[in-house]
């Protein structure tokens, strides 16, 4: 054996670590997976901030043009549109997605009779794709769909409209099956949080004549906040990756109304074939998303600190 | 009161559910009902009808077949690929000394925080070059290389917290390296590889980016992306399609009945940490 083994004693270990040589096997257990991962993420993640100061319609070679793209996106009002529409969606999909799955995980997180079918119930469209979900929620806003049906039945007809065509509700009809997927998801991760607390907790608050939404205020929350943290960095990454069910739904239109940045990103890139001016808008969304996957290693670090 | 409470307990929660479950069984209804049905009713119309031809016509005419056999292609050796190759590099991170071991794994995780945007084009051009594009090599390679970070991370924590006796009993006992990972190093890991499995296997089987960004061929497609030309292909056909989106869904809920436990632990591996 040449290399060490880390344990958890330390004095040993420090002694060790200095005459250590490394295995050829363990640089190749290291090294293999990390070789695939440069292939096929961080070297195209470097050509990706490259490719953003080029001119590039994929056949000639791509022509430096240094800032030139994220000047032309200052002034290209369906990229504005689509950063309003990314906020928007970041606000109403994460925002009511967290709300509805920690209400869930409250009403659902003690044992009772039923609970078990209403958890799998919220559950169920997580495993679904969302091109899945896109077709499911299709025939809802159909004309003469569920959805025109029900509101037929309670007698608002008025508000019947064609909901993916018409600008004014194209991304709002998006939204909602988006949500539908993700309360079940987010109420998982508070489930399992939530049973992580410590039970005595809730006791001494009782004893101490706390009511239940004082409990709630002051012992669950402040409990869940490892859960919380990882929640709004899932629903950040979330809502700046979501694509499939735009994509599947409306294509971002009509007319943009429901484009993301995501959706724009892609139709720049592979119909309009403007590749240089594509990677600056991924440039962009790289950009949003870099706060939150900042956080998220520093708790990693922490953690394996 | 606490009988009402109760029972407005399971009122609401039975609405609730109806609200999740009903359009899924509207769609499973609809892919029975016959296209006269549905033409001169509506989607919104209850059933008057009963056909199971609009399966035969999903699965031979619309290509589901084959289209879930590449699906199956892609997913099956993207999930053993990613997961051997993860477990590997959270062993050797996580057991033994390797110096900048903390940087190498917070690298691999950030690379999986990325967007996928910024790759999307480098990528589908490295796959032109190396002649990968169109593929479904190239949609395996970058299943792997993508999902790699965040499964070595997981594995990471979860071997890192096993017991360093069973490694030290093992190494006494004459094993080498590559005995220990796959003796006893393998096997106390299965909870972890079975949840991020079940996990990776939906992931995979339903991604649509990836697909449309290094395929073109229709002929190529896995069942997700094949599922929007359906779409394309049988534009009024309603049952066709609600059949085709079944068949779509029935592996990855088959996946998740099977392996229910492991697949909400997965979810969870790293919320309560």
């Amino acid at each position: 054996m040449t290399a060490t083994i880390s344990t958890t004693s330390v004095t040993p270990v420090r002694r060790r670590r200095r005459s250590a040589r490394l295995s050829p096997l363990l640089v190749a257990f290291v090294l293999v997976p990390f070789a695939v991962e440069s292939v096929w993420v961080f070297w195209p993640a470097l050509q990706g901030f490259w490719f953003s100061l080029t001119r590039w319609d994929g056949m000639s070679s791509p022509a430096f043009v240094g800032t030139d793209n994220y000047v032309e996106l200052a002034g290209d009002a369906t990229f504005r549109g689509a950063l309003v529409n990314t906020v928007i969606w970041l606000v109403l999909f994460g925002g009511l997605s967290v709300l509805g799955g920690f209400g869930m995980a409250l009403v659902l997180q003690k044992e009772r009779r039923g609970v078990g079918f209403y958890r799998a119930a919220l559950f169920t469209p997580v495993v679904f794709s969302l091109v899945v979900t896109a077709l499911v929620w299709r025939v809802f806003y159909q004309p003469d769909g569920i959805a025109d049906t029900l509101l037929r039945a309670v007698g608002l007809e008025s508000l019947i409209r064609p909901w993916l065509a018409d600008p004014q509700t194209a991304l709002y009809a998006v939204i909602l099956p988006a949500l539908w997927r993700q309360i079940g998801y987010v109420m998982v991760l508070f489930l399992a949080g939530l049973k992580a607390i410590d039970p005595a907790l809730h006791e001494a608050a009782r004893m101490d004549g706390a009511n239940s939404w004082q409990r709630l205020r002051h012992v669950t929350i402040p409990q869940l906040k490892g859960v919380n943290a990882v929640v709004l960095s899932v629903i950040v990454i979330d809502s700046l990756r979501s694509f499939d069910i735009v994509w599947s739904l409306t294509k971002g239109g009509p007319y943009h109304s429901s484009e993301l940045l995501s959706t724009y990103m892609y139709s720049t890139a592979f119909q309009s074939l403007r590749l240089g001016y594509a990677s600056a808008i991924a440039v962009v969304i790289f950009v949003l998303a870099l706060a939150v996957i900042l956080g998220y290693l520093v708790r990693a670090f922490r953690e394996e600190a | 009161m606490n009988k009402l409470r109760t029972g407005a307990f399971h009122t609401g929660m039975i609405l609730l559910s109806l609200l999740w479950l009903g359009p899924v069984l509207w769609v499973v209804v609809m892919s029975t009902r016959s296209f006269d049905d549905i033409a001169a009713h509506g989607v919104g119309s209850l059933p008057r009808s009963f056909t199971l031809d609009t399966y035969r016509q999903a699965w031979t005419d619309g290509g589901e077949l084959r289209a879930l056999i590449n699906s199956m292609v892609v997913t099956v050796p993207s999930v053993v690929l990613s997961l051997g190759l993860a477990a590997m590099a959270a062993f050797a991170l996580s057991r033994f000394r390797i110096p900048g071991r903390r940087t190498i794994l917070l690298l691999m995780l950030a690379g999986n925080l990325l967007p996928p945007q910024i790759l999307l084009i480098p990528v589908a051009k490295f796959s032109e070059l190396t002649g990968l594009y169109d593929t479904l090599w190239a949609l395996i390679a970058v299943q792997v290389g993508f999902g790699l970070g965040f499964y070595t991370f997981v594995l990471h924590g979860f071997m890192r917290d096993l017991p360093g006796e069973i490694q030290e009993a093992a190494t006494i006992d004459g094993a080498g390296t590559a005995q220990i990972f796959t003796r006893v190093m393998l096997p106390l890991t299965r909870p972890a590889l079975a949840a991020l499995g079940a996990l990776s296997f939906t992931w995979i089987f339903n991604d649509l980016l990836w697909a449309i960004t290094v395929l073109r061929t229709d002929d190529n497609m896995p069942v997700t992306p094949a599922l929007l030309g359906l779409q394309g292909q049988f534009v009024s056909s309603w049952n066709v399609i609600a059949a085709g989106t079944v068949i779509a869904a029935v592996p990855t809920v088959a996946v998740f009945l099977r392996f229910q436990r492991h697949f909400v632990s997965g979810l969870a591996l790293g919320a309560v940490k």
